[in-house]
């Protein structure tokens, strides 16, 4: 069923440690408009990479949306995320062109390579790994995409290298 | 004497594969070396396995270049360019001698991929260049009266090409009869089969066309407001989509009085989805327009009666609408020239998988698996065996090699006990293993299950726990019954398409591969060598180097040896994970 990253760790989802003075626009542009949950959460993790606790008040207290109809949609879409997420989000490619060429052998390669599981992040936050069904470049199965740029014809030595090149490009 | 032009595709699947890079090259030396000729960006034309793609058209004629990384460009410019000898070995079409690609394109008719790769889909000049929004000021000026519109579409016979297959013009004709003053058009751009990429490529490469047949529908159902629910997944789409949008509105094509046809005001704008595949699902999908979760509800009311705020509401999936101005343009009778007694015209089909060129064609109805298979997608890769083609994802099924003389049309593919669905065709060779590939189908509904039917939400996992024993060598006598009895009363008793098509990927597999079951159960086997549970892993002492990369890399420590001597898999440490299997550079670990 639809839950979305629900081994969310409660802990730090109850810290507030963000500025939240930065959803007053967003806020504004969305206030009274009809249909606008969606887009306030979209725009909410678009400032923060995730959906904080404290956002979720702030919206709930200043627009009248309800928290548990706010919450139920946040974790109803599985692009929505309740904790923060590495500077770079991998998506490894699970549909079924993918899976049928081995995706398998990405996700568990850059599982050990980054030690981490499907769904978490490097403890230095630089790294998330995530699954997705079918980026739309089955022709080039299996693939990832890192930011909005694909690799396609992957290996899993291949993943770990592109994996290692953004590192070091990152520390230089 | 005209210009020489070099074309870029650059499509998704083109910038995965390094297309950017390429353009940039090729850029960079016509600075460098001030060369005369023009630099044009298009997106994809469908051959996504010789991606990059560059085109050069000079006075010689039409030369299309494949896999064409930097150091190829360069090659390319220098000798095509400079020299003007082209180099015939990265040739893969052309008109002028035999390249090995010339023959992709001949067994295809393209009405919805019209445009995609032959123009600059960034351009609305272009796109009205080549025809567009010509069906709707055809309309304006010939004063064609909306009924006429829906029926030149019911005469055409298209059918809803987002895997339901309901007549389009019925639907039209039944928005247009529920009157109010705010009715919507939107336009399904959610494509969550995954496996298919038609639409992304229609999207992404005719922009355009996705409008413009929505203007029609607006036109034919007097609606006010257009949304475009595309996946998050597609930002290059959206975003062409959005430039789309604005040239539209600079040129009066859509906003107030749309092209200048009084009283007729129509915009539309883009709603990204936030990934779920129910929302594809049109109540659903509504659902998520208007902000709420993507549960699908009851039908009647249809959309058509009460859909979007309650309002009459058209629905169609993107290649619905791309065909909609082409049947305007050259009638209803051309089209349904095309395809078969009940359905007509062509299809996109999504070619991947074990599939030599994996890729988008488009074909009338009517023609074989086969013949797409073999014809146009050049046989299974690697000269493996064919063995099955799964298609319409999700809700659909495995047809095997030997039906693969099914046509492809509605009924016949819903006979086989799949479904034509939206077009995606996974080709599957000797090495996959159809329970798994059961497993993964379920998988992914038994995730995207939004909850609400029991069936569907308990049922699916029932079943997944089941599919998880067989292929995890703890199948039981009974089990295959008991997937089939689960699989029964899911369909029966789901609401919405989802739960009522999620068991015929296990329910087809059953039907055609009963015996591969059966070897996962009974002998615990799994004869494609997929499951690893069930597989041994030896070393071939003719291959083995000696080289202790395995033995360092597995987590059991179950292998021994020394360096340059045969090493020694320990069955009864081994757990079965494969590191050594992928690890090994010299293909010695065997399976058996
Ligand atoms: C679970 C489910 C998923 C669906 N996903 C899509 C989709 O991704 N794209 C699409 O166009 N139609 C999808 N549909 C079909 C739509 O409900 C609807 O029939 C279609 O958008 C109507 O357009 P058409 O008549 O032009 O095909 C889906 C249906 C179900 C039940
Ligand atoms: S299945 Fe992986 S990109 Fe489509």
């Amino acid at each position: 069923m639809r839950i979305a990253r629900k081994n969310t760790k409660t802990s730090s989802w109850l810290k507030n440690d963000v500025n939240l003075s930065l959803l007053d626009p967003l806020i504004h542009k969305y206030n009274g408009k009809k249909g606008n949950l969606i887009p306030l959460l979209q725009g909410t993790q678009e400032l923060y990479g995730y959906l904080p606790r404290g956002a979720f008040e702030k919206i709930s207290n200043e627009t009248g949306l309800e928290l548990s109809e706010m919450f139920g949609v946040a974790t109803f879409y599985a692009q929505f995320r309740l904790k923060p997420v590495g500077k770079h989000i991998i998506k490894v490619c699970h549909g079924t062109a993918c899976h049928v060429q081995n995706a398998k052998e990405i996700s568990e390669s850059l599982e050990e390579a980054l030690k981490i599981k499907d769904g978490e992040t490097t403890d230095d936050r630089i790294f998330t790994l995530e699954s997705v069904a079918c980026l739309g470049c089955c022709s080039l199965a299996p693939v990832m995409m890192i930011g909005e740029q694909a690799y396609g014809k992957l290996t899993g030595n291949e993943s770990v290298k592109i994996v290692k090149n953004i590192r070091l490009a990152d520390n230089n | 004497m005209n210009k020489t032009t070099v074309t870029v595709g650059l499509g998704s699947c083109g910038i995965a594969a390094g297309a950017g890079k390429t353009y940039e090259k090729i850029r960079v030396l016509k600075e460098s070396d001030k060369l005369d000729f023009e630099l044009k960006k298009t997106s994809c034309v469908g051959m996504c396995y010789r991606e990059p793609l560059v085109e050069i058209v000079d006075e010689t004629g039409t030369y299309l270049y494949g896999d064409v990384n930097e150091d190829r460009a360069m090659e390319i410019i220098e000798k095509h360019i400079h020299q003007q000898d082209p180099i015939r070995d990265y040739i893969v079409q052309t008109d002028l001698f035999d390249a090995p690609e010339n023959d992709f394109n001949e067994a295809q008719v393209k009405i919805v991929l019209r445009n995609c790769g032959y123009m600059d889909p960034e351009s609305i000049e272009e796109y009205e260049e080549r025809g567009g929004y010509k069906a709707i000021i055809k309309i304006r000026d010939e004063k064609i009266s909306r009924m006429d519109v829906i029926q030149t579409i019911l005469d055409s016979g298209l059918r809803g090409r987002g895997g339901g297959g309901f007549s389009t013009g019925m639907k039209w004709k039944l928005a247009n009869g529920n009157k109010s003053k705010e009715k919507y058009v939107i336009c399904n751009a959610d494509e969550g089969d995954p496996g298919a990429f038609m639409d992304r490529s229609v999207l992404e490469g005719d922009p355009h066309s996705i409008l413009e047949g929505m203007i029609i529908a607006a036109f034919a159902i007097e609606a006010t407001e257009g949304v475009i629910y595309c996946r998050a997944e597609y930002p290059l789409a959206i975003k062409r989509l959005n430039i789309a949008l604005q040239q539209g509105r600079g040129k009066g094509y859509l906003g107030k009085n749309i092209f200048g046809i009084e009283g007729f005001d129509f915009d539309i704008r883009i709603k990204e989805g936030a990934g779920a595949f129910v929302c594809g699902e049109e109540t659903a999908l509504i659902a998520s327009v208007e902000g709420l979760r993507g549960m699908p509800r009851k039908r009647p009311p249809f959309p058509a009666q009460s859909g979007l705020w309650r309002q009459p509401t058209n629905i169609n999936n993107v290649e619905t609408f791309a065909n909609i101005p082409w049947i305007l343009i050259n009638g209803a009778g051309a089209f349904a020239s095309y395809g078969t007694e009940k359905s007509k015209g062509t299809k996109v089909f999504a070619l991947a998988g074990k599939i030599r060129r994996s890729g988008l064609v488009e074909v009338p109805m009517g023609i074989t698996i086969k013949e797409i298979i073999y014809k146009l997608g050049g046989g299974i890769k690697n000269d493996k065996k064919f063995k099955a083609v799964q298609l319409g994802g999700p809700s659909g099924g495995c047809i095997p090699e030997y039906l693969s003389d099914t046509i492809v049309d509605y009924d016949s593919v819903t006979a086989t006990g799949a479904i034509m669905g939206s077009g995606g065709m996974v080709v599957m060779d000797e090495t996959t293993c159809m329970v798994d590939v059961a497993k993964f189908f379920l998988d992914f509904t038994r995730k995207e299950s939004c909850g609400k039917c029991t069936f569907c939400r308990v049922g699916t996992k029932r079943m997944l726990e089941i599919l998880d024993r067989i292929t995890n060598s703890e199948g039981q006598q009974g089990d295959i019954e008991k997937l089939e009895d689960l699989a029964y009363q899911i369909k029966d008793n789901s609401l919405c398409g989802l739960g009522q098509t999620a068991p015929n990927p296990v329910l087809t597999t059953i039907k055609y591969f009963r015996d591969e079951y059966e070897a996962h159960i009974f002998h615990k086997k799994c004869p494609a060598k997929v499951c690893r549970p069930l597989l041994t892993y030896v070393v071939d002492p003719e291959k083995c180097t000696g080289c202790l990369v395995c033995l360092k890399n597995c987590p059991s420590n179950a292998i021994t040896g020394e360096r340059k001597k045969v090493h020694f898999i320990h069955q009864e440490k081994c757990t079965k994970c494969g590191v050594c299997y992928s690890k090994c550079k010299f293909e010695s670990i065997l399976l058996s």
